[in-house]
C-alpha cells in the first residue's frame, strides 16, 4: 500500500479540506439570514471527519504520497479528538460570534483550514509536510486573532502571534535545514536512520536539535518562549481563545511525538536535559504568575503554559509509558480547557465579556448549577481526586519517577499544591463572594447549555473509562514505534 | 447483597447527595433534609449490617471486593475492613445522622448544597476508612477535602474564607507527598495494592524518606505539632456540623493511616523514629494542654483540646503494643464522640447568642439546666472522668506507654490533669455564677431536636466507657496482627 497515489490514508484531510473550500463558494451565495446553512455544514464537515478518522484506524502504520504522509493510531486519535473538539468550539462559540458580528463564513472557512492543518501536522513523516501543516494552521489562527477588526486588544494580540510565530517558524525551519545538511534527507525515519549512525555529541546536530526544540516550545507555549500566550488568549475573541487553547496543543504534541521522538529519539539523552528544564520553568512560572492574574483568560493561559509543562514531564521520561502519559495528559487538558473557555463564553453577553475574575463573583448564588460545572472544571485542572485531571498528573509522574528523576516529581508536586491554590480562588469567588451590584441573568442558547453540562461533566463520568483510554494512548504511541522497525 | 456491601455504604450517601442536590432551590428546603436524613439512616443501617456480619476472630480483610480500573497501571477498585477499619465506618455513619439533624434548623441557606456536602463527604470518609488500593485511598482522602472547603467556605464565620483555604492547602501538601510514596512503592513493587506493600522488602533509607512522606500527609491530617496551625482557624470558623465532622473523623484518618501504613509498611523506620513521634506527641500533650488553658473562645479551646488528646494517639500508637495502639483506637473513636458532642454543645449555644467567647457567658445553668446536665457530662468525659469514654483510651494508651518507658506514662499522665483544667474551667466560666447578662438571661433551654442528638452522644459515650468490650473485641485480632507486622523487621 506504499503507492504514490493511494489517497485512502488522507480521506479525512481530503474531505475536511474538500468541504472548507465547498463552504467558501456556498458562503458567498447565501444571504446572511441564511448564514445557519454555513454553521451547520461545518458541524457536519468535523463530525464526517471524526467519522472517517475513526474508519480509517489501524494500529499499523500506513505510508502513503512518497512516504510523506502516515496514517498510523497516533494521527487517528489526534485528529479524532483534533475533530470533535473543534466542533464543540464552534458550538460554544455560535452566540458569542453572533453578538459581536463575527458570525461569517471566513470564521468557519479559516477554523477548517486550521483543522486541515492540524491533521497535516498529526500525519506527518517529512519535514517540510510537517511544517506545511503548521504553517497552514499558524497563518488560520493568526487570522482568527484578528478576527475582531475593531477591537484595538484582538489587533495588538494578532501582530505580536505573527512576528512573535513567524519567528518560531524560523528557527524551526533553521533547525529542520541543519538536518537536511547533516542527513541528506528530510524523510523523519531516513533522519532517525542517519542520526542513528552519527555521535549524539555532534555540536551540528545538537544544533540543529536546539532549534527545532526552539521552535517546537514556541508553538507549546512553554518558558522561556511562552510571551505569546497571555497576550494572544486575552486579546482574542473568546471563541478564537477557545480554539487556540485547546486543539493546536493537540497537534502541538503530535510534532514533539514524530520529531523529538519519531526523528531524533537516539539524541533523547540530549534533549532529556534541556526538556527538563523547559518543563520545570513552565511548571513554576506558569503556576506562579497565574496567582497574579485578575482576568480569567490570562489566568488561564498561564494555567496553559503550566499545563504543558506538566506534558512535557512525560515526554523526556523518553519511555512509551511517558508518551502516552503526555498523550493522555493532552487529551484531557484539552477537555477541561475547552470547558473553561466555554464557561467564560456562556457568562458572556452582547456587550460584555466575562473574562475578569470578579465577574465569576457570587455564580453559585445566581445559578448554582453552572457553579458546580465551573468548580468540576477547576478542581480536574488543579488535578486534585477524583476528578480526571489528576489521573492526568498521576500518569506523567509516575512515568518520570519509573526513570528515577524522583527530584523533578517532587517539584512538580510542589507546584501542583500552588496551581491549586488559584484554582482554588476561582471556586471562592464562585461560592463565598456575593454576587456583584445589578448583574444580570444569565442567558444561553439550549444547545450550548446541554455540551457544556456534558463537558464539564466528563472529567468525573470519564474515571470508569481511564484505562481503555491510557490503552488506546499506549496503542497510538505504540503505532509510532513500530513505524519505524518496519 | 454481601459481597457488595461495602460498595452499598459507600456510593449510598452520594447517591442521596445527588437527589438532595436535585432539590434545586431553598424553596423546597424540607424535601432536602427528609431525603438527606433517610439516606444518613439507610447507610447507618448497611453499616451495622457490616457490624452483624464482621468476623471477630481474624486480622483478614472482610467484605472484599475487587474489581479492575485502571489496567494500565494495575489500579483496582479493591475494598475490604478489618477490625481496625470498622469501628472508624460505624463512627462515620453515625455522626452524619447527628450532623444531619444539627444542620436541620441551623442552616436556612442553601440547604440542599449543605446536606449534599455532608453526604458526599460520609461516602469519601468510609471510602477512606475500606479502600485497599492506594490510588482508590488517595481518591477517597484527597476527594474529602472539596466539600469540607466549600462547607467552611460558604457556612463558616467571619474568617472563613483564610480558614478554608489555610486548612486545604496545608492537607494538600501533605497528601501530594504521600501521592509521591506511593508512586515509588508502585515502581517497586509494580502494584497500587496496599496488602502488596506489607511484603515489600525495603532499605531503610527507603523506609525513612517513605516514612516522612507519609508523615507529611498524616501528621497534617492528625494534627500534630508543629503542622496543627490549620486546625484552630478552621475549627473556629466552620460551622457546626463541620467542625463535628472535622474533630471526630477527617482528624482520625491521620492516625487511620498511620496504622494503615506506616507500621505495617515501614516497621524499620517506624522503630527508628519512634523517638520523634512520642517527642511530638508528648509535646502535643502538654504544651497544647497549657494552650487550651489560655483560650478565650469555646470553639477554639475545643480545637486544642483535640490536638492534645490526637497527642496521645499517636503516643499509643508509637508505642508498638497492643494496649497502646488499641487505646490509641479506642481514644480516636470516643473523641470522636466527645469533641463532637462538645462541638454541639457550642453550637447549641451560638445559635442562641451568635458568640463563642467565654466571657460573654456565665450563669447558662440557670436558663438551661438540661442543657447543662448534658454539657457536664461531655466536659467530663473529655476530661477522661471513668465511666466515661474518654477514660478508656487513656488508660489503655498510659499502661501501653508504662510498658516502654516509665516516664512516657507519667508525662502522658499529666494530660488527665491538663484536660480537667481547661475543660472544667471552661465550664465553670460558661455555666455556673450568677447570670451574666440579659441575653444569658433571655436564654431557651434545648429543644427537641436538640435533645435528641445529645442523648444520642450521651448514651454512646456512656455506653463505650462502662462497657467497652465490644468495640475491644472487634479490633483485638487485628491490632494484635499489626503488632506482629510492626514488630517483623523488612531488612
Amino acid at each position: 500500500m506504499n503507492g504514490i497515489l493511494n489517497v485512502t490514508p488522507a480521506i479525512p484531510e481530503l474531505f475536511v479540506f474538500t468541504m472548507a473550500c465547498v463552504i467558501l463558494v456556498v458562503d458567498l451565495y447565501i444571504s446572511k439570514e441564511q448564514r445557519a446553512i454555513s454553521y451547520g455544514l461545518t458541524l457536519l464537515t468535523l463530525g464526517v471527519g471524526a467519522m472517517l478518522s475513526v474508519l480509517s484506524f489501524s494500529a499499523e502504520p500506513v505510508f502513503t504520497f512518497n512516504n510523506m504522509f502516515v496514517d498510523d493510531a497516533l494521527s487517528d486519535v489526534v485528529k479524532v479528538a483534533i475533530c470533535l473538539i473543534t466542533l464543540v468550539v464552534f458550538v460554544y462559540s455560535r452566540d458569542y460570534i453572533e453578538a459581536r458580528g463575527l458570525f461569517k463564513g471566513e470564521y468557519f472557512v479559516l477554523g477548517l483550514f486550521a483543522v486541515v492543518g492540524m491533521m497535516v501536522m498529526a500525519s506527518a513523516n517529512h519535514l517540510l509536510v510537517l511544517y506545511l501543516g503548521l504553517e497552514l494552521l499558524s497563518l488560520s489562527l493568526y487570522s482568527l486573532v484578528a478576527f475582531q477588526r475593531d477591537s484595538n486588544l484582538a489587533t495588538e494580540a494578532a501582530m505580536k502571534y505573527f512576528v512573535l510565530g513567524a519567528l518560531a517558524s524560523g528557527m524551526m525551519l533553521y533547525g529542520m535545514s541543519i538536518l537536511y545538511g547533516l542527513t541528506g534527507s528530510l524523510d523523519i525515519p531516513a533522519i532517525r536512520k542517519a542520526v542513528g549512525g552519527m555521535s549524539p555529541d555532534d555540536v551540528v546536530l545538537i544544533f540543529g536539535l536546539v532549534f527545532v526544540l526552539v521552535g517546537l516550545a514556541f508553538k507549546l507555549g512553554v518558558v522561556p518562549f511562552h510571551m505569546w500566550v497571555p497576550d494572544v488568549y486575552h486579546g482574542a475573541p473568546t471563541s478564537t481563545t477557545l480554539f487556540i487553547g485547546t486543539t493546536p496543543k493537540i497537534a502541538g504534541f503530535a510534532i514533539v511525538i514524530r520529531l523529538l521522538i519519531g526523528g531524533l529519539e537516539d539524541l533523547h539523552g540530549t534533549w532529556q536535559d534541556m526538556v527538563i528544564i523547559l518543563a520545570v520553568l513552565s511548571i513554576a512560572t506558569g503556576n506562579l504568575i497565574a496567582i497574579a492574574q485578575t482576568n480569567l483568560k490570562r489566568m488561564l493561559a498561564y494555567s496553559a503554559i503550566s499545563h504543558m509543562g506538566f506534558m512535557l514531564l512525560g515526554v523526556l521520561a523518553g519511555t512509551p509509558t511517558g508518551y502516552s502519559a503526555a498523550l493522555f495528559y493532552i487529551l484531557i487538558y484539552a477537555v477541561m480547557s475547552l470547558g473553561a473557555f466555554g464557561m467564560i463564553i456562556l457568562l458572556s453577553r452582547e456587550g460584555f465579556e466575562a473574562d475578569e475574575l470578579d465577574d465569576l463573583k457570587g455564580l453559585n448564588q445566581r445559578n448554582s448549577w453552572y457553579a458546580l460545572l465551573m468548580l468540576l472544571l477547576m478542581i480536574s485542572m488543579a488535578g486534585i481526586p477524583p476528578a480526571v485531571g489528576f489521573f492526568a498528573k498521576l500518569a506523567v509522574i509516575q512515568a518520570i519517577v519509573d526513570v528515577n528523576l524522583v527530584w523533578l516529581a517532587v517539584i512538580a508536586v510542589l507546584f501542583a499544591v500552588v496551581g491549586a491554590f488559584y484554582y482554588l480562588r476561582v471556586i471562592k469567588l464562585m461560592y463565598f463572594d456575593p454576587p456583584a451590584e445589578g448583574v444580570q441573568t444569565i442567558q444561553a442558547a439550549s444547545d450550548l447549555k446541554v455540551v457544556i453540562g456534558v463537558n464539564a461533566w466528563a472529567v468525573l463520568l470519564v474515571l470508569p473509562w481511564i484505562g481503555p483510554i491510557q490503552q488506546l494512548c499506549l496503542t497510538a504511541v505504540a503505532s509510532v514505534m513500530n513505524g519505524f522497525v518496519s | 447483597m454481601d459481597a457488595h456491601l461495602l460498595s452499598l455504604v459507600i456510593w449510598t450517601p452520594i447517591v442521596g447527595a445527588v437527589l438532595v442536590l436535585a432539590t434545586g432551590s431553598d424553596e423546597r428546603a424540607p424535601i432536602a433534609r427528609k431525603i438527606a436524613l433517610a439516606f444518613s439512616i439507610v447507610t447507618f443501617l448497611f453499616s451495622l449490617s457490616l457490624y452483624s456480619g464482621f468476623d471477630k476472630t481474624t486480622a483478614v480483610m472482610q467484605f472484599t471486593e475487587r474489581a479492575p480500573w485502571i489496567s494500565t497501571f494495575n489500579i483496582f477498585y479493591h475494598l475490604g475492613i478489618d477490625g481496625i477499619s470498622l469501628p472508624f465506618i460505624l463512627l462515620t455513619t453515625f455522626l452524619t445522622i447527628i450532623v444531619v439533624i444539627a444542620g436541620w434548623q441551623v442552616i436556612q441557606e442553601k440547604v440542599a448544597q449543605y446536606m449534599a456536602a455532608f453526604l458526599i463527604m460520609e461516602g469519601l470518609m468510609i471510602g477512606v476508612f475500606s479502600a485497599l488500593d492506594a490510588i482508590l485511598f488517595y481518591v477517597f482522602w484527597e476527594g474529602m477535602l472539596i466539600p469540607m472547603f466549600i462547607i467552611i467556605g460558604i457556612w463558616g464565620g467571619p474568617n472563613r474564607i483564610y480558614a478554608t483555604i489555610k486548612f486545604f492547602l496545608f492537607t494538600l501538601l501533605g497528601s501530594l507527598l504521600m501521592l509521591v510514596a506511593f508512586i515509588y512503592l508502585y515502581q517497586q513493587s509494580r502494584s497500587f495494592g496496599i496488602p502488596d506493600y506489607y511484603l515489600l522488602p525495603l532499605t531503610i533509607n527507603e523506609q525513612i524518606l517513605l516514612f516522612i512522606a507519609f508523615f507529611a500527609a498524616f501528621a497534617v491530617k492528625v494534627p500534630m505539632v508543629p503542622v496543627h496551625t490549620w486546625l484552630p482557624d478552621a475549627h473556629v470558623e466552620a460551622p457546626t456540623g463541620g467542625s463535628v465532622i472535622l474533630a471526630a473523623i477527617m482528624l482520625k484518618m491521620g492516625g487511620y493511616g498511620f496504622l494503615r501504613f506506616n507500621l505495617p509498611i515501614l516497621p524499620d523506620a517506624s522503630h527508628a523514629l519512634a523517638g520523634f513521634m512520642i517527642a511530638l506527641s508528648l509535646i502535643a500533650i502538654i504544651y497544647i494542654a497549657l494552650v487550651a488553658l489560655v483560650q478565650e473562645d469555646m470553639k477554639k479551646l475545643i480545637a486544642y483540646s483535640s490536638i492534645a488528646h490526637m497527642g496521645f494517639v499517636t503516643l499509643g500508637i508509637f508505642v508498638f503494643n497492643v494496649q497502646g495502639i488499641e487505646g490509641g483506637i479506642v481514644q480516636m473513636i470516643s473523641h470522636g464522640f466527645i469533641s463532637g458532642a462538645l462541638f454541639l454543645c457550642v453550637g447549641v449555644l451560638y445559635d442562641r447568642m451568635h458568640s463563642r467567647e467565654i466571657s460573654s457567658y456565665g450563669g447558662v445553668a440557670n436558663t438551661m439546666p438540661v442543657f447543662a446536665s448534658f454539657m457536664m457530662l461531655f466536659a467530663m468525659a473529655n476530661a477522661g472522668l471513668p465511666g466515661t469514654s474518654g477514660f478508656v483510651g487513656e488508660f489503655l494508651v498510659i499502661l501501653g506507654a508504662f510498658k516502654v518507658n516509665a516516664w512516657y506514662a507519667v508525662l502522658a499522665g499529666l494530660t488527665l490533669i491538663f484536660g480537667a483544667a481547661y475543660t472544667l474551667w471552661m465550664y465553670k466560666r460558661v455555666i455556673y455564677g450568677a447570670v451574666a447578662n440579659d441575653a444569658v438571661k433571655a436564654l431557651s433551654d434545648v429543644s427537641a431536636r436538640e435533645v435528641v442528638f445529645l442523648t444520642l452522644l450521651a448514651a454512646t459515650v456512656l455506653v463505650m466507657g462502662l462497657w467497652p468490650f465490644p468495640v475491644l473485641d472487634i479490633m483485638h485480632a487485628s491490632v494484635e496482627n499489626l503488632v506482629e507486622q510492626a514488630a517483623a523487621s523488612k531488612l
